[in-house]
């Protein structure tokens, strides 16, 4: 029952996957009501705005403060993680941070990898190139072991099986796992998966895990989970490795204090999660178990440039809480797989450009209402909007443009043609005389508007304007006829 | 139990903005009776068009900073400028005086006309403290839809509330998700018109589900959800909160 | 250049922001509602059973026989325990139908053992979070990791005098930053997953079951 090869999907087919999804109306309806039970239980968590608001507060305020210390903060965590026996790496590709698990894995003589859940992991496709090299790697969080097992990818951060239906699940256990029988009762789904994993929890030469903290001052991992799957990973084996982007690190434990109770209200409605894990290196003498090795792998993979530029930085405030996708009117609509990317959903929409370019992640920006949803949810008040807007622009920027900082594919959408139409149309309404030119047009050949109008006409009727715009209204007013 | 109230004024400005203007004249018109009603003295500036959102939007700021500075330079005495328009107005308090950064001048103009920009229907509540208790008509049951940005950027919901529950004969009733985006964003629903669709059928069936008229703040979202109403045939209208305020003021129906 | 150099320098060349001030933390959680010792207790309790744990409220003297009634209860053939003055107090109190095994060796000497034939697993615990029903589990040196971890059964016992407020208070009072074990664990429910179809279940990877023992000065019960 090794782990399939995974087959990675690019942003770049959005467009067709998002018609797949929209058509898909089972997908559809898992998808809209697991939203709403996600979006309830948050509120359920939040009942004070004025407790809430405070603390979102605080929490914008931990993680700009540690963006605005990062690299001194990097080389505090890397130091004092040091001191504790880990051993701390940095990649800037995700080649490179695979390449570094690997080599750990060969020096040990690892041939068995239990993963607890890492979006990390998932953005450099560890699996993936560990298999391909002989080492088998086993997802053990449930969500994400569902998923492995049917040769797919997480469609959301926190719950990366949540576009299956038990039905799907108790289908794909029968035909996957020897000798286990169809049965729709969450509880037997989860009990076979608990005896398949313990099994290979016990055997396991590495256990590799995420972070969702990283205490600068004290050297310590924050990981947060409810299954106990991510204890065991990093307790287990007898090497741990971490995986954590650059972004994660705070200063001092008191910080990640209100971190630690924002992201799990704000992520699946709960006060506390089952554990807080909190890691400050490997076995010491006199202890009777944990890891006797354990090491860090720091992944830059395109955050530096996304921190390179003062309005951008503030994507790299995210603790990974998944609320902005469950609040999302788009992605509750189109699911996570449209999307292509490791991160779905609004943080992925303005997290991908920096990870891939904005080549392939060109659609990305653009598939939003810019409704503000996320923004109002996020609980480190990242602007969502104000850079989805931001992250356009520098789309449509003309590719060879001279600008401070350029992000990678800058001008991926640009189109002289669509220039010289917005060109026209400021040309047209910065201009008193030409706008009164539009609008006598309009109004008198207001019967020739278009049967077909762009987007517009498939799924709305047609626009026709008015007999007499408001100017016109307004004129006659003046002149003593209020009437016309 | 209010905050202290601003000064009541007796002239303001109109916005139209360029929705109103060419597809929905009459809500403009019904938002000038309202303020007329008031005593207030209204100025249209006739060389007004558009805020500038749909270029800022789609990621084309130097258009938008086109259209917005020769708005900008319209306002020049201090009154209010009141807008039909909850996103409108949202873009011109919140976004215009970003779109100077470079251009301290003009910037410090754009904060001043910024400074004073108010959605209808909050200026009707905040500062005109209307009353309306002597509106008639049938007794109706209408949905409310804000505008997403109305909702974030202008705290309208509220007032729409507000005015529509103090008008006799109204009630209002509350669709499921309704705080949830109708789909419009401008080019989104050009550019992503699938998603866009898909979004505002549901917008449409859920607002269906409790009334068959609903009213808004905002023209963009209005015409996104009756043009899509009318596309899947469904019986469902739309009208501009000021013209329904006007039409109960005058005790029609 | 080495990947960190070169990603350190970039960060290092980036434009410059606003600048932040320092978050004040203690400052948000000193103007919080402080409850009483009593509220405490109630509110640790009313937490921890709304996430399915087994509270037992007992009197210093009488702590180790109720636990011993609880796993008892459960069918509890083989406990194990650390080397702590709890555990022993615990191991005399417990019948003769249920076993002991005090984990004062390395796992890799009984990995298999632990895993297949161990009922229950006890932890003293060193502080107690009202706020969100947690318990603070101090794992390294007498208190392995693995016994919170991989029985089926968790027995945890944590004394009133030991319960704060909230995380902040928890670990300002007993100064937690100085001192890191290798492994601070928070618990507040047995093992738990909603991930098909939102559907709880309990017993995911850890134990199905928690029991917790509040050991209270006989007033505050
Ligand atoms: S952007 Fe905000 S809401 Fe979205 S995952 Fe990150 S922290 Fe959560």
């Amino acid at each position: 029952m090794s782990a399939q090869p995974l087959h990675f999907v690019s942003p770049a087919q959005f467009r067709g996957r998002v018609s797949e999804a929209l058509a898909d109306d089972g997908l559809r309806d898992n998808f809209r009501s697991a939203m709403h039970f996600l979006r309830d239980k948050r509120a359920s968590q939040f009942p004070d705005p004025v407790e809430t608001e405070a603390l979102r507060d605080l929490g914008e305020a931990v993680r700009k403060h540690a963006l605005a210390h990062l690299p001194a903060l990097l080389e505090k965590l890397e130091a004092n993680l040091q001191a504790r026996g880990v051993e701390v790496h940095w990649a800037d590709t995700p080649d490179e941070a695979c390449a570094i698990i690997h080599r750990i894995a060969t020096e040990a003589g690892a041939r068995r990898v239990i993963k607890g859940k890492s979006m990390v992991s998932e953005e450099v496709e560890l699996n993936h190139y560990l298999e391909a090299r002989g080492v088998e790697c086993l997802e053990s969080d449930m969500g994400e072991y569902i998923v492995q097992l049917a040769g797919e990818r997480p469609s959301h951060i926190v719950m990366p099986a949540i576009h299956k239906t038990k039905q799907d699940i108790a289908r794909l256990f029968e035909q996957k796992i020897p000798g286990v029988g169809y049965t729709e009762d969450v509880d037997a789904l989860i009990h076979t998966g608990r005896q398949v994993l313990r099994e290979r929890f016990m055997q396991a030469d590495i256990g590799i895990s995420g972070v969702n903290f990283a205490i600068a001052e004290t050297g310590t991992l924050w990981l947060v989970e409810n299954e106990g799957n991510g204890r065991l990973s990093t307790t287990v084996p007898d090497i741990h490795i971490a995986m954590m982007g650059i972004e994660k690190v705070v200063d001092t434990l008191e910080h990640a204090l209100p971190l630690a109770s924002l992201l799990p209200r704000s992520a699946t409605g709960q006060a506390a999660t089952t554990y807080f894990n909190l890691i400050s290196g490997p076995r010491r003498p006199g202890d009777q178990d944990g890891p006797r090795r354990m090491h860090l792998v720091l992944l830059d993979n395109g955050r530096s440039q996304a921190y390179a530029d003062a309005q951008l930085r503030a994507t790299l405030q995210c603790i990974r809480c998944g609320a902005c996708m469950n609040h999302c009117p788009v992605y509750a609509r189109v699911g996570g797989h449209a999307y292509g990317t490791t991160y779905p959903g609004p943080i992925g929409q303005i997290l991908s450009p920096h990870l891939l370019g904005l080549e392939a992640s060109r659609d990305l920006p653009t598939a939003s209402s810019l409704c503000g949803a996320c923004a109002e949810v996020c609980p480190v008040r990242i602007p969502i909007p104000s850079l989805l807007m931001r992250l356009r622009t520098e789309a449509n920027r003309a590719p060879g443009a001279a600008v401070a900082q350029p992000l990678a594919g800058q001008g991926a959408s640009f189109s002289l043609g669509q220039k010289l139409v917005w060109r026209f149309w400021s040309g047209i309404y910065a201009s008193p005389g030409r706008y009164r030119l539009l609008r006598w047009a309009a109004t008198r050949l207001r019967r020739l508007a278009p049967r077909s109008q762009m987007g517009w006409t498939q799924h709305r009727t047609p626009l026709v304007p008015a007999a007499r715009s408001l100017h016109d209204l307004m004129k006659a007013r003046a002149r003593g006829r209020p009437g016309v | 139990m209010h905050a202290v109230r601003p000064p009541r004024p007796d002239q303001v400005y109109l916005f139209g903005t360029c929705l109103i203007d060419l597809f929905v004249p009459e809500a403009g018109l019904d938002a000038v009776r309202l303020l007329e009603r008031e005593g207030l003295t209204v100025h249209y500036p006739p060389a007004q068009s558009c805020c500038g959102q749909p270029a800022f939007t789609s990621g084309n700021p130097d258009e938008a900073r086109r259209v917005a500075a020769a708005q900008i330079a319209l306002f020049d005495q201090p009154w209010p400028i009141v807008v039909p328009s909850g996103s409108c107005a949202g873009m011109m308090r919140h976004h215009w005086p970003t779109l100077f950064d470079d251009d301290p001048a003009l910037q410090a103009r754009a904060r001043d006309v910024a400074g004073r920009v108010h959605e209808l229907a909050g200026f009707l509540v905040e500062v005109l403290a209307v009353d309306y208790s002597a509106a008639g008509g049938e007794p109706v049951t209408v949905g409310l839809h804000t505008s997403c940005s109305a909702r974030r950027e202008m705290g309208t919901r509220v007032h729409g509330v507000q005015l529509l529950s103090a008008l006799p004969g109204v009630t209002l009733d509350t669709h499921a998700s309704e705080s949830e985006c109708c789909g419009f964003g401008g080019v989104f629903s050009l550019k992503h018109a699938d998603i866009s669709g898909a979004i505002v059928r549901d917008k449409v069936a859920s607002l269906s589900a409790v009334c068959d008229r609903f009213v808004t703040a905002d023209c963009g979202c209005m015409l996104n959800i009756t043009h899509a109403a009318e596309h899947q045939g469904r019986p469902l209208r739309g009208e501009h909160i000021a013209t329904f305020l006007r039409r109960r003021l005058e005790g029609a129906a | 250049m080495s990947a960190r150099d070169r990603i350190l320098a970039r960060l290092r060349a980036a434009e410059p922001g606003a600048p932040v001030a320092p978050p004040d933390v203690a400052g948000y959680y000193a103007q919080r509602p402080r409850p009483t010792p009593a509220e405490r207790l109630n509110q640790l309790c009313v937490r921890l059973r709304a996430s399915r744990v087994d509270v037992k409220l007992a009197g210093p003297h009488d702590w180790a026989p109720v636990a011993a009634g609880a796993l008892q209860q459960r069918g509890v053939r083989r406990l194990a325990l650390g080397t702590c003055a709890r555990a022993a107090t615990l191991a005399a109190a417990l019948p003769d139908t249920v076993d002991t095994v005090c984990f004062d060796g390395a796992i890799e000497g009984w990995k298999r053992e632990l895993f297949e034939t161990v009922d229950a697993g006890f932890t003293p615990a060193s502080a107690g979070i009202a706020a969100t029903g947690a318990l603070l589990l101090n794992h390294g040196g007498a208190l392995p990791r693995t016994l919170s971890l991989v029985p089926p059964v968790s027995l945890v016992c944590i004394d009133a005098r030991d319960l704060y407020d909230d995380l902040h208070h928890a670990a300002s009072a007993q100064r937690w930053a100085d001192d890191m074990p290798t492994n601070r664990v928070l618990v507040s429910s047995p093992s738990r997953t909603a991930d098909i179809q939102q559907t709880l279940a309990y017993g995911a990877h850890g134990p199905r079951e928690l029991i917790v023992l509040v050991i209270t000065d006989g007033e505050t019960a």
